[in-house]
C-alpha cells in the first residue's frame, strides 16, 4: 500500500482490489489473527452482560431519535458549546472542512499540529491538505503513527494498523525514527513511540481531533481512547480544533450511560475505555487549551438522512465490531474497500458518502450472512441497507447491461409456470455439452463460460437431474390416480 | 409444500424426502403446481422490480394451506423478512392482508418439525458420520438455534460430529459467489477445511444452496466427502439395507 490516501473515487473495484489482498499471505495472517483476538474478547465481555440486547435496543432508539431531530440537537449543541467559549464552524463538505481547519491552523501561525486518531479527518484527507499548506501533522495514536510513518493507509476504523504485525512495526519504527536497535516486544515498540511522541506533545501548540460524541445538552465533546495520547493532545496544546460529522451528536449527557457501555465492549472488548475525555468549551481558569474550535461537517450526511432506507447508516458509533465479524473483511482486510471506512459499515457508508463511482461494487462485497447485524451495538440492519444500495446501483446502471437482461429474462420465467417448466427443460439441454460423468455416474460441470466461470474456478457444479421435483410429483399423482387412490 | 425453484430444478431428492417425512408423520402434502420462485435472487441482487410480482403468485398458490413447509431457510427468510414490506410497497391492501395472514404459516422444514409439531425424533435411521453446517439465514434470520441439531441427535445410528466454525458463512451468498468469486473461494476454503477436519462422510444443512457450494469444492478436490440435505437424513429409514449418503 502506498502513501496515496484511500479514495473511493479512484480506487479499483472491490473484486479487483480483493484479488490483490488475497495474494498477500502476511496481511491475511495478521488480519485473521487480530480480528480473532478482538472477537474473542468482545464475546467474553458481551456474554457477561445480562441486558446486552436491551442495551442494543436503547442504543438504537437513542440514535434513531437523534437522527429524527438532528437539526434541533445540532443547534442546541452549537448554542451550548458557544456559551462555554467554543467556536462552532459549519462545513458543507470535505473541501470546506479542510479549508476551515487549514485556515485556523494558519491563523495560529502553526507549522505543526498533533493529531488524535480520527477517521473523520481521514475521510476528508486532512493531512494531505495540511501538508500542502506547509503544516506538518503528527499522528499520536500508536496505530495511526505506524500508518503515517509507514506511508500506509488505515485498514480498520478502530485498529487502523491491524494489518501489520510486530515485526513489520519494528521495521517501520527503526527506519523512520532512526533507531539503531529495537526489540519487537509490545513494551519495546510502545517505548519507542513514547519517546518519539513525548517531545511532540511538549512542543506542538495546536491539536486536531475528531469526536466520538457531541453532547447537545451541555455543548460537551467526548473522546474515548486506550493510550492516553489523546488526553495529551486535548490538554497540552493552546489551541484545539475538532472535526466532527454532524451525525456524532447525542441529546443528553445521560445517553452516554448507554453508548459508553456499548462502544468499548463492541470495539475493543473492554468493559470501559481506559481514557474517557469530555470537555466543554474552554476552561475559564486557563486549564487546558485557551482556544477551542469545532467544525461540524455535513459531507453528504444530510443526503443519507433524507433516504428513508439508508438513514440508519448514520446510527453508527464507529466500533468496528462489524469489521471483525465479517467473513469477507477477515479474508481481504480493509484496503480492498478503497475507503477509510472498510468492512460492512464501509460497504454501506462509502457508497452513500460519495457519488457511486467505483464504490458501486461495495454493496456487493458481502454474502449477506448477517454477522454484522448480529454484533452491531445499535442494531443497524446492514444486510437490508446493502440490498437497498444494490437496488440503487442496478437502477443507475439501467436495464441494458448483460446482467440486467439476464435478470429480466429470469424474472419472466418465474412469473409463469409454463415458462418455468420450459426453462428447466432447456437448462438440461443447454448444460449437456458441459456435463461429465464421474465414477458414480453422477453428472458434473467443471467449466462454465463468462461471468458464471467464477463459480468453476474452484468448484464443480452438479448437473441437473433428469427429472425435476414437479415432474416426479406429477408422475406420482398419475400413478396414484391409476391405482384408484 | 413450497419446494423452491432451485430445489425443484436441481435437488428433487430433497423434495421427495420432505414428502416422505411428512407423510410418515401422518400429514397430507400438497404441491400447488403454479409455484415457482420466492424472488430472493432478484431481491438480494438489487432487481426489486422483478421480485415484486412473485409475492402475489406465492399468495395465490398457498393461501389455502394450513402450513407451508419449505426446505430452504434463505427462501423462508425472504418471505418472512421482506414480503410484508413488498406487499406494502405494491400498495395493494388486499394482498397486504393476505401476506400478513399467510407469513406466520410459512415454516422452514426443520422449524416445522421442532416448533410447529414439537418433534425431535421422526423415526430416522442414518448410520453415517455426519457434520452440520448452520446456514446464515437459518441461524440469524430464522433463529433456528439448535433445532436442526436436536433432530439430528435423535437419528438412530448417526455419528454426529461438531463442525468447527459451524456458524460461519460458507461464502455462497447467491450472486456473491460469482461477483466476488475469489473472496467467496477463500471463505469456502475455510469451510471445507473444517468439514474435512471432522472426518465426516457427509456435511448436512437446512439449505441446498450452501450445500451445493460446499459440495462444489469437495467434489473438485475429489475428497469423497458428500453433502446431504437434512430432510434426506430424516427421511432415511432402517430398511435392512443401510442407506447411502447422497
Amino acid at each position: 500500500m502506498s502513501g496515496q490516501p484511500l479514495d473511493p473515487r479512484t480506487a479499483p473495484t472491490f473484486p479487483a482490489a480483493a484479488r490483490a489482498m488475497l495474494g498477500d499471505t502476511q496481511l491475511r495472517k495478521n488480519v485473521r489473527h487480530a480480528t480473532g483476538v478482538i472477537q474473542t474478547k468482545r464475546a467474553r465481555v458481551v456474554e457477561e452482560m445480562p441486558d446486552w440486547q436491551e442495551l442494543r435496543e436503547s442504543g438504537r432508539q437513542i440514535r434513531e431519535h437523534t437522527m429524527r431531530h438532528l437539526d434541533h440537537y445540532l443547534q442546541q449543541f452549537e448554542q451550548n458549546c458557544t456559551r462555554a467559549g467554543g467556536v462552532v464552524h459549519w462545513a458543507r463538505d470535505a473541501e470546506e472542512a479542510r479549508r476551515i481547519v487549514v485556515g485556523l491552523v494558519q491563523a495560529e501561525g502553526a507549522r505543526e499540529v498533533i493529531k488524535i486518531k480520527s477517521m473523520t479527518t481521514e475521510e476528508i484527507q486532512l493531512n494531505k491538505a495540511l501538508e500542502a499548506a506547509g503544516v506538518h501533522p503528527y499522528e499520536t495514536d500508536l496505530a495511526e503513527l505506524i500508518i503515517q510513518l509507514g506511508q500506509d493507509q488505515p485498514s480498520h476504523i478502530v485498529v487502523p494498523a491491524l494489518h501489520k504485525n510486530r515485526q513489520q512495526i519494528r521495521e517501520i519504527f527503526q527506519r523512520e525514527m532512526h533507531l539503531g536497535t529495537l526489540g519487537e516486544s509490545p513494551q519495546d515498540l510502545a517505548d519507542a513511540a513514547r519517546r518519539f511522541l513525548r517531545e511532540k506533545f511538549l512542543r506542538v501548540k495546536t491539536g486536531v481531533s475528531g469526536a466520538n460524541f457531541l453532547i447537545a445538552e451541555t455543548g460537551g465533546v467526548c473522546i474515548v481512547e486506550s493510550e492516553g495520547n489523546g488526553r495529551m493532545c486535548l490538554t497540552l496544546p493552546e489551541t484545539l480544533i475538532t472535526v466532527a460529522g454532524i451525525d456524532k451528536v447525542v441529546p443528553t449527557f445521560k445517553d452516554l450511560e448507554v453508548l459508553l457501555q456499548l462502544l468499548p465492549r463492541s470495539a475493543t472488548g473492554e468493559r470501559m475505555n481506559p481514557y474517557n475525555s469530555i470537555w466543554t468549551g474552554v476552561d475559564a481558569d486557563g486549564d487546558g487549551p485557551r482556544r477551542f474550535h469545532i467544525v461540524l461537517m455535513d459531507n453528504a450526511r444530510t443526503e443519507i438522512l433524507a433516504d428513508e432506507e439508508g438513514r440508519q447508516t448514520l446510527h453508527c458509533i464507529r466500533c468496528g465490531a462489524c469489521q471483525n465479524a465479517c467473513p469477507v473483511y477477515r479474508q481481504t482486510g480493509g484496503h480492498a474497500y478503497g475507503s477509510v471506512y472498510a468492512g460492512p459499515i464501509g460497504a454501506i457508508l462509502t457508497p452513500q458518502l460519495q457519488v457511486l463511482n467505483h464504490a458501486q461494487t461495495l454493496p456487493y462485497a458481502s454474502s449477506l450472512c448477517g454477522a454484522c447485524y448480529e454484533v452491531c451495538p445499535v442494531k443497524i440492519n446492514i444486510p437490508e441497507v446493502l440490498i437497498h444500495l444494490r437496488n440503487k446501483v442496478v437502477r443507475k446502471k439501467g436495464p441494458l447491461t448483460p446482467e440486467a437482461l439476464a435478470m429480466r429474462a429470469m424474472g419472466l420465467v418465474f412469473r409463469s409456470e409454463r415458462r418455468f417448466r420450459a426453462a428447466q427443460r432447456m437448462g438440461r439441454v443447454a448444460e449437456a455439452p458441459l456435463v461429465r460423468k464421474d465414477g458414480q455416474g453422477q453428472g458434473w460441470i467443471g467449466w462454465l463460460p463468462g461471468l458464471l466461470g467464477g463459480w468453476t474456478q474452484v468448484r464443480d457444479l452438479q448437473a441437473m437431474p433428469q427429472q425435476s421435483f414437479r415432474e416426479w410429483w406429477e408422475q406420482r399423482e398419475k400413478s396414484e390416480v391409476s391405482r384408484g387412490n | 409444500m413450497f419446494i423452491t425453484c432451485y430445489n425443484d430444478t436441481l435437488f428433487p431428492e430433497t423434495g421427495k424426502a420432505v414428502v416422505r417425512v411428512l407423510e410418515r408423520l401422518g400429514h397430507t402434502v400438497e404441491f400447488p403446481a403454479g409455484q415457482t420462485c420466492c424472488g430472493q435472487m432478484h431481491w438480494n441482487t438489487g432487481y426489486q422490480a422483478e421480485a415484486l410480482p412473485l409475492v402475489a403468485r406465492f399468495v395465490a398458490q398457498f393461501r389455502h394451506a394450513e402450513a407451508v413447509v419449505v426446505p430452504s431457510s434463505s427462501c423462508v427468510a425472504m418471505i418472512r423478512d421482506h414480503y410484508p414490506k413488498m406487499a406494502a410497497e405494491l400498495g395493494d391492501a388486499g394482498l397486504q392482508a393476505e401476506v400478513e395472514a399467510l407469513v406466520p404459516r410459512v415454516f422452514e422444514f426443520s422449524e416445522f418439525l421442532t416448533r410447529r409439531l414439537g418433534l425431535e425424533d421422526v423415526g430416522a435411521y442414518y448410520p453415517h458420520r455426519v457434520t452440520y453446517h448452520a446456514s446464515c439465514h437459518g441461524l440469524r434470520n430464522l433463529e433456528l438455534g439448535d433445532g436442526p441439531l436436536r433432530l439430528l441427535r435423535a437419528v438412530r445410528g448417526i455419528d454426529l460430529v461438531v463442525l468447527e466454525g459451524m456458524e460461519q458463512c460458507c461464502g455462497f451468498g447467491g450472486t456473491f459467489a460469482v461477483k466476488n468469486a475469489e473472496v467467496s473461494s477463500a471463505m469456502l476454503a475455510e469451510k471445507t477445511t473444517a468439514v474435512l477436519n471432522t472426518r465426516a462422510e457427509a456435511c448436512t444443512a437446512c439449505d441446498n444452496s450452501c450445500l451445493m457450494h460446499i459440495q462444489g469444492a469437495l467434489h473438485r478436490q475429489r475428497t469423497g466427502v458428500q453433502t446431504v440435505h437434512l430432510a434426506e437424513i430424516l427421511a432415511s429409514e432402517d430398511t435392512g439395507s443401510a442407506g447411502a449418503a447422497r
